[in-house]
């Protein structure tokens, strides 16, 4: 029997206050996520529990229980305690998915700080970006990653202490900071008496336009990601559970640290890159019974082939599910062949900080399709010319939600007008608190889907111009203003190229000044540009090179004409388009 | 002719990916992707650095973490699809 039991029962009799009965939480208990996952499952006797297998390259393995990650967050919490940290203040954790990574995610949200985490693999540029906007005072990084921040550090004023969580501390400078969590075990914290509203995690999207957006979450999001979890992932007590995804990214925290640790149950992680093989032989070795990927990493496991899978015992698996961009009916149908069970795909995104459309456990699944809305969640498609909710299933429209779910994002640090802009049906000078409750309101995901005559939602893309690799949301704008920095861009488009594996890939679109001709030198050359300066998730791979780009008579690249030829579609209207 | 192929990935990877500051040696086996030189993301700029200068095709399938964790390993791919 799966923990929804039936769907639709559970959407007649739903409210919020289940999660709490869910997690066993009672009126006067501390709402603090870093507590709720760790202090809080040794207090219902699991201290001795695992709470984390990890596993990194070349095999080296750890394993730490729910009373380790107790008292190692009680180290991390009072260590920024003693460094004059301030509860609200933003701690950056920059490093890979090492046990550091997760357990300093529960000291700073104990003691009161807002969890900052970024993709370890950001260039310097894609850091300064995001520390500056948060103001960060700390960051939590490691010897390999530090060389990153001391390239940018004196860009950052608000940026107080850098402190390195592994390595030789040989080999820091004067000014970097030391500390190793095995060394800093602490019994005893008195946790930060947060409230729902609380900021917690900060975690930063992009856009079409303009530089990544942080969007603010709060504590009480623990509601919708503990329920979540248990009716959409299902796990229950005794269930060994992996998400890959990382923490630089949502799904890494809100299903690969709340979720599960707040329901004490164990979970692995694999920090070692990609191989079909070394992800069965982990699937294995631990007897996951639990996985939840992403589409790229499982077109990538169809590529491999069933032979491989038939190496491996995956007896323990009983539940599957994906994230991060639409799950092709062939994954479904193939994963449902080879592993005997079908990865339901999940919908949500970085704002909605829990999942929102999603095939349920015992749910008939249609393969390629979304899904339907979790139970509490009012969804709709509404008219892309009026806004208007379309009520004809096989329109397709915006995905919008009423708003007033716990995990919704509170805030886009520092911008109340883009926030407002995401809600249909805002007042000109509406400010994120009453936005955030209206359930009068449209938030619009910038995603476009129809629904079907069954209430089955089916996803059609972006509404945007946003690049989505392999589950990374990549802004466009970021790229081409990194591009023009290149001395032989004299302009640029970036634009998504379809791709099989990653759904899509950067293409970019350049001209080049004076002096400088096409070559596979130049080529290399900008590719690694950019990856360096933003992240390899943004680095071209394609470039194209052109006379001219297409503008608007206003001087605007037509970055929409462009994206249509790559995709073979309808250019549309080109009225505004710049004559030759 | 192997020789000129692996001075050229080494000196490519040690401009690319290694810091200025580093003063780790990289040789000719020195792990890259488990030793986080090269993260796993990165791969694709080395693949396509040896698709031009190699003058080679290299299958996804085969340009895994294990086929490029070295220079050495690199260089035994790609003789193998040159061949």
């Amino acid at each position: 029997m799966s923990n929804i039991g039936s769907y639709e029962k559970r959407r007649e009799n739903f409210n919020w206050d289940i999660a709490k009965e869910v997690l066993g939480w009672k009126e006067g208990e501390i709402l603090n996520i870093g507590a709720m996952c760790s202090d809080r499952i040794c207090a219902q006797g699991k201290g001795d529990k695992k709470a984390l297998i990890w596993q990194g390259f070349g095999g080296k393995q750890k394993t730490y229980t729910f009373n380790d990650l107790r008292v190692l967050s009680n180290g991390f919490a009072k260590f920024l305690q003693d460094l004059g940290v301030e509860p609200g203040e933003k701690v950056c954790l920059f490093m890979d998915k090492i046990p550091e990574l997760y357990v300093s995610f529960l000291g700073v949200l104990k003691m009161g700080a807002v969890a900052q985490p970024l993709f370890s693999a950001f260039g310097d540029e894609s850091l300064e970006v995001r520390l500056l906007s948060a103001d960060t005072k700390v960051i939590f990084t490691t010897r390999k990653h530090v060389k990153k921040v001391r390239k940018i550090q004196d860009r950052l004023p608000a940026l107080e202490k850098i402190v390195v969580v592994e390595g030789n501390p040989a080999k820091l400078r004067d000014e970097e900071i030391y500390f190793s969590m095995e060394d800093f075990r602490v019994e005893d914290f008195t946790t930060f008496e947060s409230d729902a509203g609380t900021p917690s995690v900060l975690h930063y999207t992009s856009g079409t336009t303009g530089q990544p957006k942080g969007a603010q979450h709060g504590h009480g999001s623990v509601w919708g990601q503990a329920l979540t979890t248990s009716w959409v992932l299902d796990l229950k007590e005794d269930d060994i559970y992996w998400c890959t995804a990382d923490p630089g990214w949502v799904t890494g925290t809100s299903y690969g640290i709340i979720g599960p640790w707040s329901l004490g149950v164990t979970q692995c992680v694999l920090d070692s890159g990609f191989t079909s093989a070394a992800w069965y032989q982990f699937i294995q070795d631990n007897r996951v019974t639990v996985w939840y990927s992403a589409p790229t990493a499982i077109r990538s496991l169809m590529r491999d082939g069933e032979a491989l899978v038939r190496q491996y015992d995956l007896s323990s698996l009983r539940h599957l599910a994906s994230v991060g961009e639409p799950l092709n009916a062939e994954a479904v149908i193939w994963s449902e062949k080879v592993y005997g069970l079908a990865f339901l795909d999940t919908f949500w995104q970085t704002e909605t900080g829990s999942m929102m459309i999603t095939n349920f456990p015992g749910m008939k699944i249609k393969p390629g399709s979304m899904g339907k809305p979790f139970p509490g969640i009012v969804a709709g498609i509404l008219d892309l010319k009026t806004n208007e909710p379309v009520t004809e299933p096989g329109t397709v429209g915006l995905i919008a939600f009423r708003p007033g779910w716990p995990s919704m994002f509170r805030e886009y640090v520092k911008q109340p007008d883009i926030y407002r802009s995401k809600f249909v049906g805002a007042a000109d000078d509406a400010m994120p608190a009453e936005l955030r409750l209206d359930e009068s309101l449209w938030y619009v995901s910038g995603d476009r889907a129809s629904f079907d005559k069954d209430g089955y939602y089916w996803f059609v893309g972006r509404d945007d111009d946003v690049i989505n690799t392999g589950g990374h949301l990549v802004g466009p704008f970021e790229i081409e203003s990194a591009l023009v920095e290149h001395e032989a861009i004299a302009e640029a488009a970036a634009i998504g190229k379809p791709d099989e594996v990653n759904m899509e890939v950067v293409k970019v679109f350049v001209t080049l000044n004076p002096g400088f001709e096409p070559s596979d030198d130049l080529e290399l050359n900008i590719m690694n540009f950019i990856r360096k300066r933003l992240s390899p998730l943004a680095m071209p791979q394609e470039i194209e090179y052109s006379e001219k780009l297409p503008k608007t008579r206003s001087g605007k690249i037509l970055r929409r004409y462009l994206k249509a030829l790559e995709w073979g579609e309808e250019v549309g209207d080109l009225s505004t388009l710049e004559d030759d | 002719m192997a020789d000129e192929m692996r001075d050229m990935v080494l000196e490519y990877v040690i401009d690319e990916y290694v810091d200025e500051d580093d003063d780790e040696e990289v040789s000719f086996d020195t792990p890259l992707i488990s030793s986080g030189i090269v993260d796993s993301f990165s791969m694709v700029s080395l693949k396509v650095f040896l698709e031009k200068k190699c003058h080679v095709s290299l299958p996804d399938k085969e340009a895994t973490p294990e086929a490029f964790n070295t220079v050495n390993k690199i260089c035994e791919l790609v003789r193998r699809f040159q061949d």
